[in-house]
């Protein structure tokens, strides 16, 4: 068993090739006749003997050279994949059921173009990427995601028929690369504010709507609220003025594994929390977050959104 | 840069699918009938409209149709779907068809199998030089299409062509070592259907006026011949076919039934020869009057005609002998001899009037009368003789006096029989065409001949030509010479410019060479070559063997030129690799980081017996690297030459 193993780790390599880059040496490229290339014998044989009987001289120099074509071409599919630079590169997150992208950088420097390269992590996925002689480009291999959590890059094969078609060479890869998948998310209204022990909402200020007054501008301000017009009247003497507005929407939100139904699967009221955390970060509202033995205070932005669903993704089930 | 991959055909792909359906079908409208050129044509233009307003392809039923109607169309022109021009006809069909039904790759690449398996059957209708080169140009076609298919919209139309140019050059050293070393096996491996050899025009195994005439205007090659010794004189080659004993008043014909076997007497030492036979569908050998020694495999007919078993369906290659000077059957059968007096009871009456005269005369000087018959009177000899009427020698020795050698054969052995000496009509041919180019005897149809042959006590049959008392010139320089200027001949046969008959010799032998060594490699030519090679006596086991090894070694080959080419470089950067290497053999330590300038810096204190040519040689390099002076490359060789 111990043997078996071995051989199909040196054959195929089934085992991580890290995070380095690495070249296609002969001793990871496989090449077997496609059904074309089966077709293409079968034709052969069939002119060959045609040739025979007829005793057509130039009949056999005919077979002869398209023998010499379909070996020519098995050495020209191998040339393919040969010594193509495969560098893994970081892929970004994706939410479960949706399809999540492993970007991979190909790099040919060689002066001929590969051609009709394929890769697929899932057979049905299949993903094609074409190289312009010494040119590199990025093929982002799909892969469908179910569950949350930490998805491994399974091993990728990464194929070519061309140029005859007559040929298919493939090798597999499997660098290391994981994506990160957030709970599925579900669409629910935010819990209502008080529903919560804490206060789950209170008005407060930095809001939107209610004009309250002016204040230095700090760096961290966004244009749209600098008074423009004040800083106008006085010439751009004095440093720029902000807007100051108060009771607006902005509410502080307590997303808290305790408001989701309970009568739910966790994966469901993990789902949900990702639905609130997309629809209080939509909104604009400040929120925070409480699963059982993890807490994130409250804050807004991408980068809170992030962490968020992060702690959703990889909370221990 | 990446896009799902698909099975389904990319729309720009189909006029490649078109280029392989015209290389491989094209050629074949010279010799199909024109109602199926015509469809082939149609239903190409179809399918063409189709693909240029994007419409749906035909239904399933209309393609159906379409299917049994080419079908029975072919079935009602050779009546059966099975022979070899039945069968090309089909492929054809079914080439344009598919054309009609293009959905997916899988379509594409039965065009492409289709299209390659089409050109082989060019073979069967010629195998000369220009339709091996435009196969090979066809090959190059379909493997573009077959690159275009795999390779997408990226690979556009030169590079394609060029791409398989390339395959294919690299496929040729593989054909090469196949058609050598592929043990061959001579065909055919069952029977052939009829009319697999149709379409090849020679001597006739009867004689009317007028048939050799017409084949006279034929310049193609009837055979090749090379002797061994000096050539004989022309007027000596009499090349041997049909002896034709039975004559109804216009057409002469063999007879049939047993003979007793030859009695010759050679009176002068045999010429041995190799000839190559072009493919006439008989059995005749063509051979050198009168054909002896014979090989075993071939057998005389009684009549002196040299065969082979089997008929010469293809080209052939047979070594011969001869012996111009001969005594044939001094003592024939006398029911032979009778057969050869006998003329139709009611014809000819004046001939056989005149004829009747003589007959107490000896037999030679019958002959000679007959022969100063034509060489007194206003005898003519044309291609073109007027037509004759019931009582044909009566006519043509009476009235018109015009004809070809046939009449004048015939007439000869009418006479010679109503004077009562056995005489009959021999058909060949006579003399043939040197080609100083290299050295073969070409004869071609248009020197098809007829003569005649008289049976003389004493003597037996003894050739006598009449042609050669009316035209002797036919005899001394061939036909061109013996007509009347004015005479249509083919184009090749009457050529008298200088150049343009020299350029025609120098394509006849590479024509003649391309038929010997290449078309004509067979398993003898095989042994022969591997006895040349140093292995003698092999068999078919370690032809394989051989076979396999030397593949082997070519795919390593094309291998390692193709995954292992070094790039050219900057011939700077070579040279100051080399002058790297240089200094590490003198143990300076060259890390590959350190910049050529700092190098040496570095050396000036480290060892400073080096630094100054070094130096030079840096800055040169870097001149002949970065800057843009031609003569830099020559001072950096310099430079380095001064290294210590």
């Amino acid at each position: 068993m111990r043997l078996l193993a071995n051989l199909q780790q040196r054959l195929f390599r089934w085992r991580s090739d890290g995070t380095a880059p690495l070249r296609l040496g002969q001793r990871r490229i496989f090449i077997l006749p496609t059904r074309a290339g089966l077709l293409f014998g079968v034709t052969l044989a069939v002119m060959l003997i045609g040739a025979i009987n007829y005793n057509l001289a130039l009949g056999h120099a005919l077979v002869f050279l398209l023998a010499g074509l379909g070996l020519v071409g098995m050495i020209h599919t191998f040339r393919n994949l040969f010594g193509l630079h495969i560098t893994p590169a970081r892929c970004a997150p994706v939410f479960a059921g949706e399809t999540a992208l492993f970007p991979l950088l190909l790099a040919n420097d060689r002066p001929t173009a590969r051609l009709a390269l394929e890769l697929a992590a899932q057979p049905e996925l299949p993903v094609a990427a074409a190289l312009a002689p010494l040119s590199s480009a990025t093929v982002a291999v799909p892969l469908r995601t179910t569950t949350r959590g930490w998805l491994e890059l399974p091993r990728v094969r990464l194929s070519s028929r061309y140029p005859l078609g007559l040929f298919v060479a493939w090798s597999y890869l499997q660098p290391a690369m994981r994506c990160l998948v957030y709970p599925q998310p579900i669409a629910s209204p935010l819990p209502a504010p008080g529903a919560e022990s804490s206060g789950g909402q209170y008005s407060g200020d930095g809001g939107q709507e209610d004009f309250a007054g002016f204040r230095l501008r700090l760096p961290a301000d966004s244009p749209r609220h600098v008074a423009w017009k004040a800083s106008a009247r006085d010439g751009g003497q004095r440093p720029l003025q902000v807007k100051q507005f108060a009771g607006g929407a902005e509410l502080e939100l307590q997303l808290d594994w305790a408001l989701t139904d309970p009568g739910l699967a966790s994966e469901s009221r993990l789902s949900q929390l990702a639905g609130w955390v997309l629809a209080a970060e939509a909104a604009g509202h400040c929120y925070g977050l409480r699963l059982p033995g993890h807490e994130i205070l409250p804050a807004s932005g991408s980068r809170q959104q992030q962490l968020c669903l992060e702690a959703l993704a990889l909370f221990p089930a | 840069m990446s896009t799902p991959a698909s099975e389904a055909l990319d729309r720009s792909v189909v006029p490649w699918l078109f280029a392989t359906a015209l290389a491989s079908t094209a050629p074949h409208g010279l010799h199909q009938p024109t109602w199926l050129s015509a469809l082939t044509g149609l239903v190409l233009l179809l399918a063409g409209g189709l693909w240029w307003r994007n419409a749906k392809p035909p239904r399933r039923w209309q393609l159906v149709l379409l299917v049994v109607g080419a079908c029975a169309g072919i079935f009602v022109e050779y009546r059966t779907l099975f022979g070899r021009d039945a069968g090309v006809g089909m492929l054809l069909i079914f080439m344009a068809l598919k054309l009609l039904e293009l959905k997916g790759k899988r379509d594409a690449i039965v065009v492409v199998t289709l299209g390659y398996f089409l050109l082989l059957t060019h073979y069967f209708y010629s195998q000369s030089i220009p339709t091996g080169l435009w196969l090979l140009a066809a090959v190059i076609v379909v493997t573009a299409t077959l690159i275009r298919l795999h390779g997408g919209p990226a690979s556009t139309p030169p590079a394609t062509l060029r791409y398989a140019a390339v395959l294919t050059v690299q496929a040729l050293p593989f054909m090469v070592v196949l058609y050598l070393l592929f043990p061959r096996i001579n065909g055919p491996l069952w029977g052939l259907p009829q009319d697999a050899h149709a379409g090849q025009s020679g001597l006739s195994e009867q004689m009317a006026p007028g048939d050799i005439a017409n084949l006279v205007l034929n310049s193609d090659i009837a055979f090749r011949v090379r002797f061994d010794g000096p050539l004989p004189d022309r007027q000596k080659l009499y090349w041997r076919g049909p002896v034709m004993e039975a004559f109804d008043g216009t057409t002469w014909r063999p007879l049939t039934g047993k003979r007793a076997a030859e009695r010759i007497e050679l009176l002068s030492p045999p010429l041995s020869y190799e000839t190559t036979l072009e493919a006439n569908q008989q059995r005749w050998l063509l051979a050198l009057d009168a054909p002896a020694p014979l090989p075993a495999e071939f057998a005389l007919n009684g009549t002196l005609t040299a065969s082979a078993r089997q008929p010469v369906t293809q080209r052939q290659r047979f070594r011969l002998s001869g012996s111009p000077d001969y005594r044939f059957n001094v003592d024939e059968e006398p029911q032979i001899l009778q057969r050869n007096l006998e003329l139709p009871p009611d014809l000819n009456p004046r001939s056989r009037r005149l004829a009747a005269d003589w007959r107490n005369a000896p037999p030679k000087q019958i002959v000679q009368q007959a022969l100063d018959l034509f060489a007194s009177r206003e005898f003519a000899y044309t291609l073109q003789p007027p037509l004759l009427g019931v009582n044909g020698i009566d006519d043509f020795l009476f009235l018109t006096r015009r004809g070809f050698c046939e009449h004048y054969a015939a007439a000869f052995v009418v006479l010679m029989r109503a004077a009562g000496v056995p005489a009959r009509v021999v058909g060949g041919y006579q003399g043939g065409e040197p080609n100083p180019v290299d050295s073969y005897l070409v004869v071609r149809q248009s020197d098809a001949h007829a003569w005649a042959e008289v049976w003389l006590k004493d003597e037996g049959w003894v050739r006598v030509d009449p042609t050669f008392v009316v035209a002797p010139a036919r005899l001394e320089t061939g036909i061109a010479g013996a007509l009347p200027a004015g005479e249509a001949l083919p184009g090749l046969v009457q050529v008298r410019a200088e150049w343009l008959r020299g350029l025609r010799y120098r394509w006849e032998a590479l024509n003649n060479a391309w038929n010997q060594q290449v078309l004509g490699y067979n398993p003898q030519r095989q042994r022969e070559l591997l006895s040349r090679l140093g292995l003698p006596d092999t068999d078919w086991r370690s032809l394989v063997t051989l076979l396999g090894t030397a593949c082997f070694a070519l795919l390593l080959v094309v291998a390692a030129l193709t995954l292992y080419r070094r790039q050219a470089g900057d011939p700077a950067k070579h040279l100051w690799q080399h002058t790297l290497r240089r200094l590490a053999r003198r143990k300076v330590n060259c890390p590959p980081w350190e910049t050529p300038l700092a190098l040496v810096k570095r050396l000036k204190t480290e060892r400073p017996e080096l630094a100054g040519p070094l130096t030079m040689v840096a800055e040169a390099y870097l001149a002949a690297r970065y800057g843009r002076h031609p003569e830099s490359l020559k001072k950096l060789r310099a430079a380095i030459a001064r290294l210590p």
